[in-house]
């Protein structure tokens, strides 16, 4: 990575961290998990699904959440404030901007999703007393959640590239509520006949399938996922966040900053 | 070489939701600026000087014509290695102290760690912020802030600094301090291209000076020359009314208040109204060369019709 663009990435990693309401989300989850017992109580002999199901959709909420909360911001504010003049002003290409500015997103969201993975799997050793080898299985569903956050966080900084804050939230909290049911949007394609076949089928592979990235349940069950589903998931994440910020950098690059 | 060449430099936005029109921001302007001399781009309120800035430092696009910077076109970001921006009423990261921010500064222009190292410290003393180099930005006042300001456009050594309103809205403590800043710089041979509608500021600081207005040039000045444009008039005043009617013809006008005269002459009479005066008893009290001042170069240039008058 050049200097410029780790340098970006970094104050915007630090950014994140210095922010207070971050720390009250990261809290507001850790409480989450911790209580998670406390619902075993009224549910005997559920403990430890309740706790999962609990416990890895907050890490996969919150850390959208945040993606879109931090990300709506990331260059909107760099305009309204003009920070963004004394960056340009220097030898920074517009694209190190934007992909420092996500990269430095990403590294916010790895590192809460740790803590949160931390926090998760501290609540479920006081629930078990002991941690089997079943329980590396939610790994992979966390694994899915950062994929998740990688493309939920192309897709606030495409919006924040040419959009208002407000707009940009809706926008990208939108579409994180259509690729939620992207399988549903799929079959309707698939029952739909002439021009609105058409466009469903279009709709449905232009939004991002977050559907396919939900194994909460399964892993809740001790279902095995496949090593096909892991490679497919991580290739179309990685194809899908990069098509999009190749997107976000394309309408940047034009972009008179008033 | 030129350290800034500007040719034809023009900048529209688009007005107007069903009919676009374009509105101009920046008509046709083309300058010179030589290196290591301390330029003045002065205009009131909404004349093109920010545009100006934003179209030379890539943050806006321009709509036609061309800019150079030591000899390499503007869209080259290499260039920007050796160019240093002051932006008009800057807002820095406000989570981050004075040390950290340069530092980051440094890093995006390409400055070494170990170079960092070295001169965060010297320059936040040099600026005067050495004691509140571990405070956050956010508890900075606006004259500490604008102080930050120009460290941060000289943290990397440039050789041309721009420089957008940078005396605006501090106290006069605060502006005489950015002035000394400019001038330290000014000494060190660096290009200072700056904005400004403060005139005093321009007058005390620049060689040359650029009138901007309603989007186009209105004229280049030279300082040097701007204060003898009354054409070699000098001030006199004395004593003795009496003398008045035998120095009469050699007086562009005077004005007699009691025993005291005050007239203006211009300067190739001088010694003969002084040899007069002798020998009429006049008592003189002062002699003043007349300068022409950088407040009347600029009215008369921004009263003009709208016309090229470079």
């Amino acid at each position: 990575m050049n200097t410029r663009l780790s340098a970006i990435t970094l104050n915007t990693f630090r950014e994140a961290v210095r922010d207070r309401v971050l720390y009250n989300l990261i809290i507001f989850v850790l409480l989450l998990v911790a209580s998670a017992p406390l619902f075993s109580q009224i549910s005997i002999g559920m403990q430890r699904l309740i706790l999962v199901n609990v416990g890895l959709s907050s890490i996969s909420l919150f850390g959208v959440i945040i993606a879109i909360f931090i990300g709506i911001g990331l260059v909107s504010k760099e305009i309204e404030k003009r920070t963004l003049y004394t960056i340009l002003s220097r030898p920074v290409r517009r694209w190190e901007f934007i992909a420092g500015k996500y990269f430095g997103l990403m590294m916010t969201l790895a590192v809460n999703a740790g803590l949160m993975t931390l926090g998760f799997y501290i609540a479920l050793f006081i629930t078990q007393g002991v941690l089997k080898p079943a329980d590396a299985w939610m790994l992979v569903s966390i694994y899915f959640s950062v994929l998740e956050f990688l493309m939920m966080t192309a897709i606030t900084l495409l919006f924040s590239s040419f959009s208002s804050p407000i707009f940009a939230a809706i926008f990208s909290f939108a579409l994180f509520v259509i690729g939620t049911f992207a399988d549903d949007l799929r079959n309707f394609a698939a029952l739909a006949q002439g021009v609105t076949k058409w466009l469903a089928t279009g709709a449905a592979y232009a939004v991002p399938n977050f559907a396919s990235l939900n194994v909460i349940s399964r892993v809740a069950h001790d279902q095995h996922i496949a090593g096909k589903l892991i490679l497919y998931n991580t290739a179309y994440a990685l194809l899908y966040s990069a098509a999009v910020v190749i997107a976000a950098i394309l309408i940047f690059e034009r972009r008179n900053l008033k | 070489m030129h350290a800034i060449e500007i040719d034809n430099l023009t900048k529209s936005y688009p007005v107007g939701f069903w009919k676009k029109q374009f509105r101009p921001a920046l008509k046709g302007l083309s300058l010179r600026v030589e290196r290591g001399e301390t330029f003045g781009f002065i205009g009131p309120n909404g004349a093109g000087k920010t545009t100006t800035l934003k179209l030379l430092m890539g943050i806006i696009f321009p709509t036609a014509g061309s800019a150079h910077i030591l000899g390499k076109d503007i869209a080259d970001a290499e260039i920007k290695k050796k160019v240093g921006f002051l932006p008009e009423q800057p807002y820095f990261y406000d989570y981050l102290n004075p040390s950290e921010l340069l530092d980051y500064y440094a890093s995006l222009s390409g400055v070494s760690a170990t170079e960092r190292k070295k001169r965060i410290p010297e320059l936040l003393e040099r600026v005067g912020l050495a004691d509140s180099a571990r405070k956050q930005l956010r508890k900075f006042s606006k004259g500490m802030l604008q102080r930050v300001g120009i460290a941060q456009a000289i943290i990397h050594d440039p050789e041309v600094i721009f420089l957008d309103e940078p005396m605006s809205g501090l106290d006069p403590i605060g502006r005489h301090e950015i002035r000394e800043m400019i001038q330290g710089l000014k000494d060190a041979g660096k290009t200072i291209f700056f904005s400004t509608h403060i005139l005093s500021d321009a007058e005390a600081l620049c060689d040359r000076v650029a009138v901007v207005h309603k989007g186009e040039l209105r004229g280049i000045g030279v300082m040097s020359e701007l204060r003898s444009s009354t054409g070699g008039k000098t001030e006199v005043i004395w004593e003795g009314s009496g003398a008045v009617p035998r120095v009469a013809q050699l007086l562009m006008d005077s004005h007699v208040t009691g025993e005291l005269v005050r007239a203006t002459v211009a300067s190739e009479n001088l010694d003969t109204l002084l040899a007069r005066l002798r020998e009429h008893q006049g008592r003189l009290i002062s002699v003043t060369p007349l300068h022409g001042t950088l407040e009347q170069y600029f009215l008369s240039r921004t009263s003009e019709p709208e016309a090229a008058r470079v």
